[in-house]
């Protein structure tokens, strides 16, 4: 399977994103932000960082970059595309994805390993996660705190389009886990369509023993079981 | 001629920034205040001979398209 990782002026996850694919056994490749095209992929990744130095709001300007044309494209065809941490929220800002990250309620930049809990594995990015697991894997971010006005919530909900929320070892949804203030401890989301997915931890980042957790994979092996199984549904 | 564009956090978000500083205000001794919203302030200078009425309809979609996210942020656009 071959990923598409988009590379921005200060990405900085993009690298890791290469390796996570790599290390899975799947090719990867970066796209820089003023290509037109992403060729032949078969999934794309919006990486971590810091596009156009967060300038205006996270995410504002990356959403205008010749490669989001193409993405927002591929997405439009039905192709597979999550973004991370910055990623997220550029594809909240393309409008690929409902709602917007907003500044983390403690005002902190938070940088440790939270529990995730799959709200549903009825997403080509969660199927592979067993029922009940909880995934351990790190955020790194100033402005995760997901927000949407009640009625796109409510729209989200009726379309299970929430995938992951923040809990704790025990997998209860306390006031102590939400590290940003995420309504509804949200850490990730889909699109109504289910082939565009966001969130702000970093699986890329636990997929090896080494780095601690490897409960990142579970997502990225979600994304190539999707591909392996419905290839013709998901072609962009 | 200048834009002059205030862009605001919406009611209805979270605005921990205005909250932070409402307090320091607070412990600074000053009183009375009942409410503090952090935003942003754009000022964007136009060309001599800009069409007032065409900047205001192009810069009202540059800020409902890029320099506000309505999802969260209130814009007021002032033209002088």
């Amino acid at each position: 399977m071959n990923f598409a990782v988009l590379q921005f002026p200060a990405s900085n996850c993009d690298q890791d994103a290469v390796h996570a694919v790599r290390v899975l056994g799947h090719s990867a490749r970066l796209v820089w932000h003023k290509d037109n095209s992403l060729s032949n992929v078969d999934a794309v990744i919006v990486p971590g960082g810091f596009s156009y130095g967060d300038y205006l709001r996270c995410g504002a300007i990356a959403r205008f970059s010749p490669v989001m044309q193409a993405v927002k494209q591929f997405a439009d065809n039905g192709g597979l595309v999550i973004g991370i941490c910055n990623g997220f929220q550029v594809l909240c800002e393309a409008h690929l994805l409902p709602g917007a990250l907003i500044r983390n309620r403690s005002l902190q930049f938070r940088c440790e390993h939270v529990f995730l809990k799959t709200v549903t594995r009825d997403t080509p990015f969660t199927s592979q996660i067993p029922e009940g697991k909880l995934l351990h894997v790190p955020i790194a971010h100033g402005e995760g705190c997901y927000f949407a006005d009640s009625n796109t919530l409510v729209q989200m909900k009726a379309n299970c389009q929430i995938l992951w929320q923040y809990c704790n070892a025990q997998g209860e949804l306390t006031d102590d886990a939400n590290p940003n203030g995420a309504l509804e401890h949200i850490a990730g989301i889909c699109n109504e369509r289910r082939n565009v997915a966001g969130l702000m931890p970093h699986p890329e980042r636990a997929c090896e023993p080494l780095l601690g957790s490897k409960d990142g994979r579970l997502i990225f092996e979600s994304l190539i079981n999707a591909r392996v199984q419905r290839p013709s549904a998901l072609a962009a | 001629m200048k834009a002059k564009i205030i862009i605001t956090p919406k009611k209805a978000v979270l605005d921990p920034q205005g909250k932070t500083v409402q307090s320091a205000l607070e412990h600074m001794g000053y009183a009375g205040v009942a409410g503090v919203h952090v935003g942003k302030y754009v000022e964007i200078d136009l060309a001599p001979g800009t069409d007032r009425a065409a900047a205001q309809t192009a810069l009202n979609e540059a800020c409902h398209r890029f320099l506000s996210n309505p999802v969260i942020e209130d814009y007021k656009l002032e033209i002088e």
